[in-house]
Order: C-alpha cells, then structure tokens, then sequence
C-alpha cells in the first residue's frame, strides 16, 4: 500500500480548480462581470486564452495574480536591453523552435532534447509562485512546467554530480543585448545538487497557460522561487552536471554583491539597497520581503547549518 | 548681439515637456486607464525618469558656459538661468516623488538610507548643493553677495553636477553604458572650461574678454 504523506506546500486535491473550470475562465469571468460583480479593470486584464494542458499543483495562498500584460512586458533579460520594456521590443528575432536542450556532464545517459517534443511529453503542471527580484519588486506569476526533478531523474546522474551548471544561448543576432558588454555572456547559472532536486524547482515552459514567450526566456527557462529571479536563468541551451560549484554570471560580475545561493532574505541587504522590502508590480505601497520569499517551510532545511549572511 | 525671442520659450517647453507628459500620465493611471508607456512599475519608472531629466538638464546648464567660450555666441547666456532652475525643478521633483512613494516621508528613514547607502549620500549632496544656488538665482541675490562671492558660490554646480552622475552611476546594475556617458560629457565640459584659451589670441579676444565677468 502507497502511503504519502502530503508536504504542507502541496496543494489539496479538493483546492484544485477543476479543469473544466480553468478552461472556461474567460466565460466565467465575462459573466461575472456582466454581472456587475467585476470591476472593469479586471476585464481589461484578462489573459489570452489558455493553450497548454495543464493541471494546477501548486498555488501560493492569498495571491492574486500579476496580469499577463505586466508579466510580459517588464523584463530583466539583458541578453535584449538593460530596459524594462526592451526584451518585449526586442526578443522578436529569438527563434524558439526547433530547440535543443543538451543535459550532459557527470550522467549516466546524456540526453540532448527537442523541446518541442519534451512539451508534449511531459506531464504539464501549473503552480503559482511569487517572483521577487532582486532589485525589490515582485510578482505572482501561475508557470507551466514541470520539476527539474523529472530531467535529472532521467539524465541519472553519478554519485560525483554535486552540482547543476546552466547556461544561456549566445547569439548576438538573436539576442541584441549580447552585443553590448553588460554581463559576460553566455549568462550562466547554477544550482546545488539538492536545491535542484527540490519538487519546487521548476523547469518552466510556459505562463498563464501559455508557451513562453520569448522575453519571458522561451522555450524553457528555470523557475526557483525562494532565490532572487537572476537565478531562474532563461532560454536555456545546456545543463551539465558537475562535481564544484559553477560560475555564476551575476556574482562574476560583482561577487561582493551577488552570491551563489541567493536566497531572498529580508535581513541581508544588497550592499546597495534594502530587501527588508518589495514592491509588488502593481501596487504602490511596498510590502514586507519574506524570507525565502515565504517559501521557507519547504526549503529552510536545505541550508541547515549554514551562516546565510555569509554565504548569501 | 540680442538674444532671439524664441530661444527661452523653445528650450523651457522643449525641457519640462517630459515631466508635463508624466505628469499626465500619472493622472490618466490614476483615473483607472492603462498607461503602458508608464511600465508595470509606474513609481521605478517615474523615478528614474526624472532623475535621468536632472541629469540632462543640468548638464545642459553647464553646457551654456562651454558652448559660449567656444561659439562666441553669447545670446545663449541669457538661458543659463532658467537651465539651471529647471534642472533644479526636475531635482526637486525626483527627489520629492522619492521621499513619498519610497520613504513616505520618514525622516529616520531617510537618515538611515543617507548613513547606509553610499549613491544615497551623493544623490543629497547633488540636491543640498543645488538648493542654495537656486535659492538666490535672482538679480537682488547677486547684488546682496557681490558678483565674486555669488560666483564662487555658483561654482558648487559642479559638485551638484558630479554627485549626480556618480549617483546615477552607483545604481545600475552591471557593466551599463548610460551613467558613463553621463560622466563623460560631465568630464568634457568642465575640461573645456580649463583649455589653455587658445581662441583668445585671435580676432574674437576683446569679446570674449568683455563678456567674462557674466560667463561663470
């Protein structure tokens, strides 16, 4: 008999929006509102209509989401522009199919994957996760994807992998901001073995129902939610697991700033700013900054022992 | 050589224009419409905005000296003035929008961010440098300190200039281009101030020599 005791952030069967319920939102919503019990804002929010196949297993309570018209249009991807709104100007050239994801290193079975057929594949989750990044604004963003979990299993790695290394493609047609020297490219990134093993590690491939789009880092993309959002690397091309702790491009370019871990912590602040505090994209007033972004219960014991002041 | 009637009006509209069209685009946001040139985070947006203005107009002020000295058209002085108290304006403005959105006017707050955070302290002293001066931009002003005395104290708008650019400078993230450039024309102006007056011996001498007293 299979006995399986639910972590307190998994989501209860009976709080699952049925499906049929999630595919007719919009209808729900329009009756809603033609019934007065909406206000007009809300209409205008509205996302397109849902695409992927997806089943809600995680949702951060007390949320509302951000809509699809902010989440799309206020970007760091500074592989298309150091502006907020470049990356939805610029990412148009980006060709996100056909895509390769190359998972290599210390495996026993080194796989390189089309996209567009792991999107087809893979068992498809939507989960709700605040973004909070690390220059004091947030988000609610519902991703698509699936644990990372899922491509380490099958990739089997060896006892000697004690680390994941991702990078970024780089390629200044496609990506114009690569051509400026903002950040050493490709953008790399990287993860602890047991931090990339964790069930709220997402390997994301859409939003909202949706593929990603390209500013969003299609057509995969990294989503950890208790780490500032430089970590969740974009429009992945390789993942190779590794015996040390891999460069990470945001602490090469200012170590004293940008640790590997970065975990969001209110009480550590960037030498240049406070995170005690975070902005929520649209509110005015900022709000508290939770530690591990409020996912804590889940993750905290994952740095047991370790003095995250120093190893921030 | 008189001034032609257009050059104030074209550079007073053509400068505040960016802050008016803010302006009415906060109220456009506020009265329930969307506003998408104002950014998901309107408040960021609005801030770095008027404090990328402070910069341009201000270095605009300290253009009018430099481009006089090298030009020989003296017409432009006459808008050293209202250069300076609009970059003032757009100083005020950020620094405003700042205490109220960010710090919601907590003094202790602001006390603490000054002590703490280094592009802070040089963001104040850029503003703090700026109040006196345009405090006594008028003619009376003049006459009160004496010329020399209200020169050498004018002279703090390079202080007020260079805080800002490291302000800006401090802030970004990454290897950015924006802030040095800023620094850069910040650097040329004040070295055209310093070049050996190669022009002087020429033709345009008394000239220049007569309109000194009123170019610093």
């Amino acid at each position: 008999m299979l006995i399986r005791s639910r972590q307190d952030w998994e989501i209860h069967e009976n709080d699952v929006t049925p499906e049929d319920s999630y595919f007719r939102r919009r209808e729900i919503l329009a009756g809603m509102a033609a019934a007065g019990l909406l206000p007009s804002a809300a209409q205008a929010q509205d996302a397109p209509a849902p695409v992927l196949k997806t089943r809600r297993t995680f949702t951060t309570p007390d949320e509302a989401l951000t809509s699809y018209q902010d989440i799309t249009h206020y970007n760091n991807f500074y592989e298309f522009g150091t502006d907020k709104l470049d990356p939805s100007r610029n990412a148009g050239r980006l060709v996100t199919s056909p895509w390769t994801l190359k998972v290599t290193g210390l495996v026993k079975r080194p796989q390189t994957y089309d996209v567009d057929r792991l999107l087809r594949q893979l068992p498809l989750e939507e989960r709700i996760y605040r973004l909070r990044c690390v220059e004091a604004w947030s988000m609610v963003i519902p991703w698509v994807g699936v644990s990372l979990s899922h491509i380490i299993n099958h990739v089997e790695p060896l006892g000697s992998a004690k680390y994941v290394a991702f990078r970024t493609l780089h390629d200044p047609r496609q990506m114009p901001g690569q051509r400026s020297d903002v950040l050493d490219w490709p953008y790399v990134e990287g993860l602890r073995m047991d931090e990339a093993r964790h069930p709220l590690t997402l390997l994301s491939v859409g939003l909202y129902g949706r593929p990603l789009l390209p500013q969003n880092g299609a057509p995969i993309r990294l989503v950890v939610p208790w780490k500032y959002g430089f970590k969740s690397i974009k429009s992945i091309v390789e993942m190779r697991f590794v015996e040390k702790q891999p460069p990470t491009s945001w602490n090469l370019s200012a170590p004293n700033e940008y640790g590997f871990y970065s975990n969001v912590n209110p009480s550590v602040d960037h030498p240049r700013w406070s995170q005690a505090t975070e902005r929520r994209i649209g509110e005015y007033r900022k709000r508290d900054t939770l530690p591990f972004n409020g996912y804590g219960s889940a993750v905290a014991s994952l740095y047991a022992g370790m003095d995250l002041k120093k190893q921030f | 050589m008189a001034p032609p009637v257009w050059l104030k009006p074209v550079l007073f509209v053509g400068l505040l224009a960016p802050m008016a069209i803010l302006g009415i685009e906060w109220v456009r946001l506020l009265s329930g419409a969307a506003v998408p040139a104002l950014t998901a985070d309107p408040v960021a947006h609005t801030t770095r905005e008027l404090g990328e203005w402070s910069l341009r107009t201000l270095l605009a002020a300290l253009a009018v000296t430099p481009l006089v000295r090298l030009s020989g058209w003296t017409p432009l002085l006459t808008a050293r003035r209202m250069l300076g108290l609009i970059a003032f304006t757009y100083v005020l403005v950020h620094w405003t929008f700042w205490m109220t959105l960010d710090l919601e006017w907590s003094m202790t707050q602001l006390a603490k961010e000054v002590v703490k955070r280094r592009y802070i302290l040089f963001g104040m002293t850029g503003f703090l440098c700026l109040l006196p001066l345009a405090a006594t931009s008028t003619r009376g002003w003049i006459k009160r300190l004496g010329a020399r005395n209200w020169q050498k104290l004018h002279r703090l708008v390079y202080l007020a200039g260079a805080a800002g650019c490291i302000h800006y400078a401090m802030l970004v993230k990454g290897n950015q281009i924006a802030p040095k450039i800023y620094l850069a024309i910040l650097t040329l102006l004040l070295a055209i101030r310093y070049l050996p007056p190669r022009k002087r011996k020429h033709a345009t001498v008394p000239k220049l020599q007569a309109a000194e007293p009123t170019i610093h």
